[in-house]
């Protein structure tokens, strides 16, 4: 199954807040910490390389 | 001089052609009676190949520099007849514990594969290690000569053979050899005279190694530390040799003044708080440890070959310096035979430099990875890293995300030129160029296990029985055929599982035990031709 870059959240709006609002009155280096975290434990509940593959190439596609 | 070992000193006897003052041409040279030298002379002893090893010093390694001997070195010492004495004194962990700042984290329990004749690894000190090789090499007295305190002072390459001045207590004399095997470490001063590279410098770090005496019970564990408050800003690993000496690395990073830091004044406080005020020990022996990640460019010139850290250096996260050099030897010692018994052409040899730069860029990989893990290069790997030791804590799944250093396995030949590639399907972990995993079988009413009956030639494993004519009408090349369920039982299926035999299935074996190819059926054509692309030489209708 390749990477889904297709709409796949169901409550899209309640998603971006929650992720915005998990930095408020964080300081940067808080923020690098949580994102890391969560980058860390999404990519172990994908579980999959070749996605976690696609997904890092899209990331820095347009750099 | 640490106490906790007494060291044997070596006789140096001066050698016939020194004394007489005639020189002598030989088959095989080996630079260097470490762990790697010494196999070296033992593969090829084994072989039935006479060699010399010249040694500048006449004892074993002081301290215990390498201390941890992965499972596939101890198949290969197994095969030369010297692992017993190393099991038996070495001691196994399976707790390790991770700790940071001044907590722990989490630990985790090994629980290795059971079925296999060796263990994962062992932790034995170096001058233990050596002391048994060197045992071993008594065996062989006919031939294998270590000659003590000869310092090879120049080496040169003149085509069909190599010209060495050694230096001795009785002055110089020189030394001809037909094939050269320079085991003399990370600093070689063989390298050097040959004018030859050692690139590739990945980073460079420094450790101070010591070596405690525990006076009290303390456990048999795995202990590192991320940051610890009595060694801010780097990483510190305790782990237990035998006799209840300890061995603790501590990482210093390359800004230090390595003397400064070897002070006993200024190692004892640091181990002070980090193993508790109140447990009682005494420094052994303390060095200052010093690597960079590199490789030559090519493992073989002509007829001189490098083995070991002087071919390849890697951090020791891993402990992959010694554990991939005897791998080297392993991958030598057959072709070597071949080529000097005129079975196989000489760029057979040149696959040496093939699979085992192959295994050195590996090795580099998996020490680089540990290295960026442990002392992170940038805000955002440290960032990453941070994160994943705070998830660790908590959640199983970042555990294995923490690398501080991954145990040493083997490297596969997947691509090698000497490979039959698979052209059947098969459904096992292991594939074309890996060694041969190990299980129990029965021969002869013996429980034995199997990797003591592939060594010394090419074999040809046959899952079930076969019917008609197995002969192969190969004149130059030995092997042989090793049925399943006729010549060996494989009373609890473990061997048919890993390496999902079925009936008719082949397997070819390299004298190395690695495997060179596979089939689902006993094809005398196939086989044939697979024996003589492993061994260089050109496959009948593939000229």
């Amino acid at each position: 199954m390749p990477l889904n870059t297709n709409a796949n959240i169901a409550r899209i709006d309640d998603f971006y807040q929650e992720l915005i609002d998990m930095h408020r009155d964080l300081s940067e280096a808080q923020s690098m910490n949580v994102n890391a975290k969560l980058i860390l434990l999404l990519a172990n509940h994908i579980g999959d390389n070749d996605i976690l593959h696609d997904a890092i190439k899209i990331a820095k596609d347009d750099l | 001089m640490p106490n906790a070992y007494e060291y044997p000193k070596f006789d140096y006897i001066q050698s016939d052609e020194q004394k007489n003052d005639k020189i002598k041409r030989h088959c095989v040279v080996i630079i260097g009676a470490g762990p790697v030298g010494l196999t070296a002379a033992l593969d090829f002893a084994v072989q039935g190949i006479k060699s010399i090893i010249l040694d500048d010093n006449n004892t074993v390694s002081i301290g215990s520099r390498a201390v941890c001997y992965a499972k596939r070195p101890l198949e290969i010492w197994d095969k030369l007849g010297c692992a017993a004495p190393m099991v038996d004194k070495g001691v196994a962990w399976n707790v390790g514990k991770v700790f940071r700042d001044d907590e722990e984290i989490y630990k985790f329990d090994l629980l290795p594969e059971d079925d296999h004749k060796m263990p994962a690894f062992i932790n034995l000190q170096q001058y233990y290690l050596e002391e048994y090789l060197v045992n071993r090499c008594g065996d062989f007295s006919d031939l294998i000569e270590i000659r003590w305190k000869s310092k090879v002072i120049s080496l040169k390459n003149i085509g069909d053979f190599a010209i060495l001045q050694v230096e001795t207590p009785d002055g110089i004399y020189q030394i001809q050899s037909d094939w050269m095997v320079v085991c003399d470490g990370a600093n070689s001063d063989s390298r050097n005279m040959m004018g030859l590279d050692f690139t590739g410098k990945f980073f460079q770090d420094r450790f101070l190694i010591a070596d405690v005496i525990m006076k009290a019970d303390f456990p048999p564990e795995r202990w590192f530390w991320f940051n610890p408050p009595f060694h801010r800003g780097q990483s510190v690993l305790l782990h237990k040799q035998p006799e209840n000496i300890w061995r603790i690395d501590f990482q210093l990073g390359w800004d230090c003044d390595p003397e400064e830091e070897k002070k006993h004044e200024n190692v004892i406080p640091r181990l002070q708080e980090m193993l508790g005020k109140d447990v009682d020990f005494e420094l052994e022996w303390v060095s200052v440890y010093q690597f960079a990640c590199r490789r030559m460019e090519n493992f073989r010139h002509g007829n001189v070959f490098f083995a070991g850290d002087s071919a390849h250096q890697v951090s020791p996260f891993g402990a992959r310096g010694a554990n991939t050099g005897v791998q080297d030897i392993d991958n030598l010692g057959w072709k070597l035979k071949l080529v000097v018994d005129g079975k196989a052409p000489e760029s057979l040899l040149d696959s040496y430099n093939e699979e085992r730069a192959f295994a050195a860029d590996d090795n580099i990989l998996n020490s680089t990875r540990s290295t960026d893990f442990i002392s992170p290069k940038s805000e955002i790997s440290k960032a990453f890293r941070d994160a994943t030791l705070d998830l660790a804590k908590d959640y199983q799944f970042a555990r294995p995300m923490v690398n501080s250093g991954r145990l040493s396995l083997p490297t596969p030949y997947i691509d090698s030129s000497l490979n039959t590639k698979d052209s059947d399907e098969f459904n096992s972990d292991i594939s074309v160029g890996c060694n041969c995993p190990d299980a129990p079988i029965i021969k002869n009413g013996d429980d034995i296990w199997l990797l003591n009956i592939l060594s010394g030639q090419f074999k040809i494993l046959v899952f079930g029985d076969i019917a008609g004519d197995i002969s192969l009408n190969m004149d130059n090349i030995t092997y042989d055929v090793i049925v399943i369920g006729k010549d060996i039982i494989d009373e609890k299926g473990i061997l048919t599982k890993r390496y999902d035999g079925k009936d008719g299935t082949v397997y070819l074996i390299r004298p190395d035990q690695h495997i060179a190819g596979r089939w689902r059926q006993f094809d005398r054509d196939k086989i044939y031709n697979a024996i003589m692309r492993a061994t260089g030489n050109s496959p009948v209708g593939e000229i």
